[in-house]
């Protein structure tokens, strides 16, 4: 579904991605670890299509198409979902309104006929439960004075409703607690099916305890160093970073 | 080829859908301004003398008087004797009608605008004033109306039917000597609405004008005069569109607001006057005096005005707080594209005692569009606890658009509490990349985020109008982000 290929990204002139190749198949859950400021969410932000990123080598396949070509909103029609690190507050803008705009736009671009409220309201309602998130938060505007929890089982929720291909979700384990963190990824864990891929970026072992991975890969330095299965978050979690940037120094 | 065409000819259509011109025959008289012709629409509106003596004071009182120079906008020098005074279509020529009566062709032209005046099609609940160039051309619901009490009407019927009320409160809130462009609407005044509510009357209907500029070269000088008298309670609506053409056409308007002892006023405007093109050309001036008088106690007047057409914007809703008790209330938002300009706010004048007001303005700037806020906070002597509040909020979309504000405070009573608050944005990559990561065009997000941005003054429209609004920022703004 996805193909990497030494990818190398530059921001404001500065090389933070060195050469990343990764392939990522339908049904499959990566995750992607590595410590701060090692470029997880510079990957991130590059296959969303922000901007400010310059690949400078390097390209990314996804479905057989050219991803980069596409604008953001295309990428998001195609079925690419970034959940953000740090979702932004839009003041005055009603969260579910926002986000039936985007999965009509998504419909529409599917030659799908767009949901009306009635529709959309219950769609809203049968995935809220998918992550336990308060009704309330659905007349809120986007993000405003949401609790960091709330922000990220905001950012699942959206995910369910939009039922991406492509799923990169940027440390939605940050900021959460215990409870929240076993909800957050029950509602991945549900979302996670064979037609789907899951790209799971996370700086904590934790998370990979309740949503199991088939590939862990650690980044450092803005080039994966190590790809193994799920003992490998066990070991990093031994021994730290630390001992990821001695290997890749010694290697 | 001819498909080429259809695209840039809805492409046009969607930036401004109201820019038709109906092809009416139109009993227009000569350009230019005199005595003789002050006299000339006196006649032509069979006014009792007293209107003809108050229009003449006001014309030689403007002969007096220059164009102000100190709002921030350029304007190109207007020259009075070139512009048409009265322009009215020749069926309505024969005094007011029934709907039955009135030309299809009106009909039509503001069926086209969205609004049907037969009555068994028009809004629930809103009962409609349909005023095209000069006159009113047909009033709906007003049998109605009178059944609950309610007297509205075109103001040129007012002059003659209700000569009593004219007299007591026309002028009475913005006298002739006002501004410059106040005397000239006193003089060359044509038609406009007039809305009465007796005591304890809650007025059973919204309330609206349509305005309607049509004629090439003319201007448009309309009155409205809204009298509630203690205990009754009325919202008003006016709406304004115009066609595309190349030159400017001037729209200066008076609208005075009477509310006597707990009597509350609701007047919300959404004017979309042709803005011009997206190089400047054309395009409404639109100069308006607005002021309201909470002459008794415990009464309100709220202002809603939602500005997106019109090339100039000079306009400032006012609220004279006299009654103790009374409250003041000013909602804008003003939105500039291409090279539109708007100087517009409010002057909140607190007299009696506890008198309070609030002011939310929301400025938006876009393309090469220039924004001022000019707003008045004024507490005299005797006005004993006394409150303001003010937020002013601009937002920026790109970097040649210009956001300005003009805060103006002259508080004389030190148990007065008058706050301000004011901020600058812009739209942020953020918040856009947001939306465009959920699937949502680029001109989809800024509206969006524009509309949210607005949304604390569009609350205050009623239902109907703040979902036109909302659609009618999204079209205002085509073109603002590349
Ligand atoms: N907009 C930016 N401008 C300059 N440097 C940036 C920007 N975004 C990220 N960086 C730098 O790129 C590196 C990687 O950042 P990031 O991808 O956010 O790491 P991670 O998500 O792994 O913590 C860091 O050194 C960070 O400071
Ligand atoms: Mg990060």
């Amino acid at each position: 579904m996805l193909s990497i290929k030494d990818l190398h990204v530059s921001v404001a002139g500065k090389p933070i991605v060195n050469g990343i190749d990764l392939e990522v198949k339908a049904g499959e859950v990566h995750a992607i670890m590595g410590p701060n400021g090692s470029g997880k969410s510079t990957l991130a932000h590059v296959l969303a299509g922000r901007s400010g990123y310059e690949v400078t080598r390097g390209t990314v396949t996804y479905m057989g198409k050219d991803l980069l070509a596409l604008s953001p909103d295309e990428r998001a029609h195609e079925g690419v979902f970034l959940a953000f690190q740090y979702p932004v507050e839009i003041p005055g803008v009603n969260n579910i309104y926002m986000l039936k705009a985007g999965l009509n736009a998504i419909r529409r671009h599917h030659g799908e006929e767009e949901l009306d409220a009635v529709d959309f309201l219950s769609l809203v309602r049968e995935k809220m439960k998918i992550v336990n998130m308060d009704e309330s938060l659905m007349n809120r505007s986007v993000n405003e004075g949401f609790s960091g929890g709330e922000k990220k089982r905001n950012e699942i929720f959206q995910m369910a409703v939009l039922e991406p291909r492509l799923a990169v979700l940027d440390e939605t384990d940050s900021g959460l607690d215990i409870d929240a963190l076993k909800s957050v990824a029950g509602g991945v864990n549900k979302l996670r099916n064979k037609d789907r891929a899951i790209i799971l970026v996370t700086h904590y072992q934790r998370l990979l305890d309740y949503i199991v991975p088939d590939k862990v890969h650690v980044l450092a330095h803005g080039r994966i160093q190590r790809t193994g299965d799920k003992s490998l978050a066990l070991e990093l979690e031994k021994h730290g970073y630390g001992w990821i940037g001695s290997k890749a120094g010694a290697a | 080829m001819a498909s080429i065409k259809y695209d840039i000819n809805t492409a046009v259509d969607q930036r401004y859908k109201h820019g038709f011109v109906t092809d009416i025959e139109a009993d227009s008289i000569e350009p230019g301004l005199n005595e003789d012709i002050v006299r000339l629409i006196s006649r032509k509106k069979n006014e009792p003398p007293f209107m003809l003596e108050w229009r003449l004071k006001a014309f030689r009182h403007w002969k007096t008087m220059q164009d102000p120079a100190w709002a921030h906008v350029r304007v190109e020098p207007i020259n009075y004797q070139d512009i048409i005074y009265y322009s009215a279509p020749k069926s309505r020529d024969n005094g007011p009608k029934s709907l039955d009566e009135v030309d299809p062709k009106l009909l039509e032209t503001y069926e086209k605008l969205g609004i049907p005046l037969h009555e068994r099609a028009a809004l629930a609940g809103v009962a409609v004033d349909a005023v095209f160039d000069s006159v009113s051309v047909a009033t709906t619901f007003k049998d109605k109306l009178a059944e609950a009490g309610v007297i509205f009407c075109p103001f040129s019927d007012a002059v003659r039917d209700h000569p009593e009320l004219i007299q007591q409160y026309l002028g009475s809130v913005v006298p002739y000597t006002d501004n410059f462009y106040a005397a000239l609407n006193s003089a060359v005044f044509s038609d406009g609405s007039f809305v009465f509510i007796p005591k304890g009357v809650r007025c059973p209907m919204e309330l609206s004008t349509y305005f309607r500029i049509n004629a090439r070269n003319t201007g448009q000088f309309e009155r409205t005069l809204i009298i509630a008298e203690d205990n009754s309670h009325v919202s008003y609506l006016e709406g304004c569109t115009a066609p595309m053409r190349d030159e400017n056409q001037l729209h200066a308007a008076v609208v005075e607001l009477v509310a006597l002892d707990n009597a509350k006023i609701k007047y919300s405007t959404v004017q979309n006057w042709y803005p011009g093109d997206e190089n400047g050309r054309g395009g409404i001036y639109n100069f308006v005096t607005k002021r309201g008088d909470c002459r008794g106690v415990n009464s309100k007047i709220s202002w809603t005005q939602v500005e997106t057409g019109s090339a100039i914007t000079w306009k400032y809703p006012s609220c004279v707080l006299r009654g103790d008790n009374s409250v003041g209330e000013f909602y804008s938002v003003a939105l500039t594209n291409n090279y539109q300009q708007a100087d517009t706010g409010t002057k909140m004048i607190h007299i009696g005692k506890n008198t309070r007001s609030t002011i939310i303005s929301k400025g938006i700037s876009a393309g090469h569009g220039q924004n001022s806020y000019r707003g008045l906070v004024k507490v005299l002597k005797g006005a004993d606890g006394a409150r303001n509040y003010t937020q002013c909020d601009s937002l920026l979309i790109g970097d040649k658009c210009g956001a300005h504000t003009f805060p103006y405070m002259e508080v004389t009573n030190p148990t007065a509490i008058v706050e301000h608050e004011a901020s600058t944005s812009k739209i942020s990559e953020d918040q856009l990349f947001y939306c465009l990561q959920r699937g949502i065009s680029r001109e989809d997000a800024v509206s969006l985020i524009v509309n949210g941005f607005c949304k604390a003054v569009f609350k205050e429209l009623p239902m109907e109008f703040a979902v036109e609004a909302g659609r009618l920022m999204s079209v205002s703004l085509e073109g603002a982000v590349g």
